[in-house]
């Protein structure tokens, strides 16, 4: 286990310091100058000439380049063009948004799909089972940010039972209120997550049910339920946690547009607004804390599915990355 | 084992659902009579950058800190008149080059020191330095010295009269020297102090106990801060935010009309939408071309499938809140055979080609579609190049490289652009550069306002540009609310007026 453990550390950081000099080199190859994005009409040339020195986009490439990564090494995410305030703090600030955001959505929607699409697949010959399946189908096919407004024009604004959007000013001093701010973006995100996951859980159980260990261990004598619990689940969930693992990702990175529609001040619409601003410093910081978490929770899948599969541990060395 | 699952989701949904009645149940207060110390929730589109005004703060803090936190030494009102504010009175010698300034006494700033002319010194030079991101700084350019003889009194001299410094000096805060991280905190003079900034949702003032004037008439407000209208117009209907200080969502506004806990408010900004054409070169380099263009636009059908019905013709570049206003509709009147016969006459009897340069956001797209249609019409074919903010800075307004592009100008009294030949649409009148240059060396008000009326007619009977319409400014409040400004010049909204109940 630790010649894997040290391998995939590497693996990891390798990874993160490709994503960054990726990240540097598309964001350059972009049209357009950051310090036209400070400026309003009536500039004057020396206005101008001035902004650049000042957010430092006159320098020569590499050199912004080395001076960026010598200060992620140190942890620094460096200054903000716009605002002039250091980026790091400001991430970690939208952070308590974006991750209970993403770990509450993800559990609602891991709670909603694991029964839902084993239902759907032991009765799948029934019309509930059918029924199941069809919505999960139709929950794929409807963009999130539609679910979003739709539960908006219901909850908040016909029943006005939930805000429509925005998040406490005093962050989590009241843990109720925030949860509530919570509450629309996170059933948003959790349907939709739930209905591919649905289909995955489905078609994992489905795989399980017609294996022949199940049918012997039924021969043996065992109750449907025991065989289940004993045999099919742990079969069942080795192909599941690996899209989990995808799943919760891509929650990470859906809040973008999650975060728009309620207006969380939360990683997503950081990343918008530094994009729209043209904020380098905004926009690699979001990025390069973002791909950092998303290899940390694939390098956590690959850790519990190990630990589920025995058959993974046996192949030390073998096949996989 | 299903039943096992389906017990948790049943948990968590009677937990989320137990959460959210909690706060919805909790209706904003609604008292009968007016309550000095209720929260006044604004809700706006504009968050600022940072906290600084000559940093590249941007928009926002103008709109959440001009004459709220900071003050100037005088302010110009929702109605466009300047009057004395941490200035008692100013004198102004006989060649207009001395202003000198009596600072007003028992002013102190948030951090408890009184405020002194080697502050209002400073808060100038602040501006005019040279890493300076104001967008005031080109205006204050005549400033040659400013000087601080004694604590009350402030010496400022040009190089050249400037007719318009009392009304620039309206948007330089007064901050006191000594203040450190102006860029997250402050410390000026005005009636409220920040509370807490949470940037990208909310900005707090507080109610400043020790401010020289009269208390604001409400405990404090928050400024919540939207990035689509939609949302914002949500957080209005369900009580989240009182105001809204610029409706940008004109569709949004049916939610609002006829509404009896809802007023609309219809007020005048300076924001103009042009069609600019680049002066310097064919074929706009020829007023009748530039005319002919103009005349083919129809713009109050522009204006009303755009605004419907809200906002308004100018026929020129100055609005009704300058002083140098004139109606000059008269000059831009929609006439598809005027146009014709004048392209004709330009020598352009079979039309001619040209590519519009168009902002990507709202509502310069929908501008060009219209215009490329009304165009077609006189046989003028327009190719539309959508381009980003920041393309448009570097393609249209450094390197001029266009024929003609949309934008929206939002400053008031900026007809004066045109009588800089180097401006990026490039219209070059010797008398029209004249006149400007005279207005502002003006002795009096009035000569100036002549002057300007002048350099306004003249660019509207050359057509330096076609001037689309006037945005309209609208603010929407709940019926609850009374004392708001409504025409929010220049980005600024006053807050220490505002009512609630």
């Amino acid at each position: 286990m630790a010649p894997y453990l040290l391998r995939r550390t590497a693996f990891l950081l390798g990874s993160l310091v490709a994503a960054a000099a990726l990240l540097f080199v598309l964001l350059r190859l972009l049209p357009g100058d950051p310090a036209n994005a400070l400026l309003s009409v009536g500039a004057t040339p020396e206005q101008i000439a001035a902004a650049r020195r000042q957010i430092g986009s006159d320098l020569p490439l590499p050199e912004q380049f080395g001076s960026w990564l010598a200060g992620l090494a140190r942890l620094d995410l460096g200054i903000s063009f716009v605002s002039r305030l250091p980026v790091g703090p400001e991430i970690a600030a939208r952070l308590t948004v974006t991750v209970p955001l993403t770990l509450l959505s993800f559990a609602l929607a891991v709670a909603v799909a694991l029964p839902v699409g084993f239902v759907a697949a032991c009765r799948s010959g029934r019309w509930y089972g059918l029924l199941l399946n069809g919505i999960s189908q139709l929950g794929i096919a409807v963009p999130v940010f539609w679910i979003g407004m739709l539960l908006v024009a219901v909850f908040a604004l016909r029943l006005r039972v939930l805000p429509a959007g925005g998040f406490p000013r005093d962050d989590w001093a009241e843990p109720g209120r925030a949860l509530t701010s919570l509450t629309l973006p996170v059933v948003t995100i959790a349907l939709v997550m739930s209905a591919s996951l649905i289909r995955y859980v489905r078609s994992a159980t489905l795989d399980v049910l017609g294996s022949d260990y199940l049918r012997t261990a039924r021969a043996l004598g065992e109750s449907f339920a025991g065989a289940m619990w004993r045999h099919g689940l742990r079969n069942a969930s080795v192909p599941v946690i690996s899209i989990l693992g995808i799943e919760l990702a891509t929650t990470f990175l859906g809040a973008v547009v999650v975060e728009s529609v309620f207006t969380l001040p939360g990683l997503g619409s950081m990343l918008v607004k530094g994009i729209a601003e043209h904020d380098y410093p905004v926009i690699q910081g979001v990025l390069v804390v973002s791909t950092f978490a998303v290899l940390v929770i694939g390098f956590a899948a690959d850790l519990v599915q190990r630990l589920v599969d025995p058959r993974l541990r046996a192949h030390v060395g073998g096949g996989r990355p | 084992m299903a039943s096992k699952f389906a017990g948790v989701v049943a948990a968590l949904t009677l937990a989320l659902a137990a959460c959210g009645s909690g706060a919805g149940s909790a209706p904003a207060g609604s008292s009968a009579k007016p309550d000095a110390g209720a929260t006044i929730e604004i809700g706006s589109l504009y968050e600022p950058q940072n906290l600084d005004n000559t940093a590249g703060g941007g928009q926002g803090v103008t709109e959440a800190f001009n004459g709220n936190v900071y003050e100037g030494l005088f302010r110009l009102t929702d109605q466009g008149k300047v009057e004395n504010l941490l200035a008692e009175s100013h004198e102004v010698s006989n060649d207009g080059l001395v202003y000198t300034f009596r600072i007003r006494k028992g002013v102190t700033f948030h951090s408890g020191k009184a405020l002194t002319a080697a502050d209002v010194k400073n808060s100038i030079e602040r501006v005019i330095a040279e890493d300076s991101q104001s967008a005031r700084k080109s205006n204050l350019k005549a400033i040659a010295s400013v000087e601080a003889p004694d604590d009350a009194t402030v010496v400022v001299k040009l190089s050249s009269r400037s007719i318009s410094l009392v009304y620039n000096l309206s948007y330089v805060w007064i901050v006191n020297t000594a203040a450190k991280d102006l860029a997250t905190g402050e410390d000026g003079t005005g009636p409220y102090t920040l509370g807490s900034w949470k940037r990208g949702s909310t900005l707090s003032l507080k109610r400043f106990p020790g401010y020289w004037g009269s208390q604001p008439a409400n405990g404090g407000v928050v400024f919540h801060y939207f990035t689509e209208a939609t949302a914002l117009n949500n957080a209005l209907l369900t009580d989240a935010v009182d105001i809204v200080t610029s409706q940008q969502s004109p569709d949004a506004l049916g939610q609002f009309t006829g509404n009896p806990d809802y007023k609309i408010s219809d007020g005048h900004s300076t924001t103009k939408l042009l069609l600019a054409f680049n002066d310097r070169k064919a074929p706009f380099d020829k007023p009748l071309v530039r005319k002919a263009v103009a005349a083919a636009i129809d713009d109050a059908k522009l204006l009303q499938s755009v605004w419907a019905g809200h906002g308004s013709l100018i026929g020129s570049m100055v609005p009704p809140t300058d002083p140098w206003y004139e109606d000059l509709t008269s000059l831009d009147r929609h006439d598809v055979e005027l146009a014709k016969k004048q392209l004709a006459e330009a020598g352009y009897a079979n039309g001619f080609r040209f590519t519009l340069d168009t902002p990507n956001y709202d509502p310069h797209p929908t501008a060009a579609t219209f215009i490329k249609s009304e165009l077609a019409k006189v046989g003028i074919t327009v190719d539309i190049n959508v381009i980003t903010a920041d393309e448009w800075y570097t393609k249209v307004y450094k390197n001029r490289d266009f024929a003609a592009t949309l934008q929206e100008h939002v400053n008031d009294r900026d007809v004066v652009w045109y009588g800089d030949p180097d401006f990026y649409w490039g219209y070059d009148d010797k008398q029209v550069t004249d006149w400007v240059t005279q207005a502002e060396q003006a002795k009096t008000a009035e000569e100036q306002t002549e002057l300007l009326k002048k350099a306004n007619r003249k660019i509207a009977e050359d057509a330096a540009s076609d001037w689309l319409y006037l945005y309209p400014q609208i603010v929407v409040a709940s019926s609850k609310l009374s004392g708001y400004p409504i025409n929010g010049l220049n980005s600024q909204f006053y807050a220490y007026g505002i009512k609630k109940g």
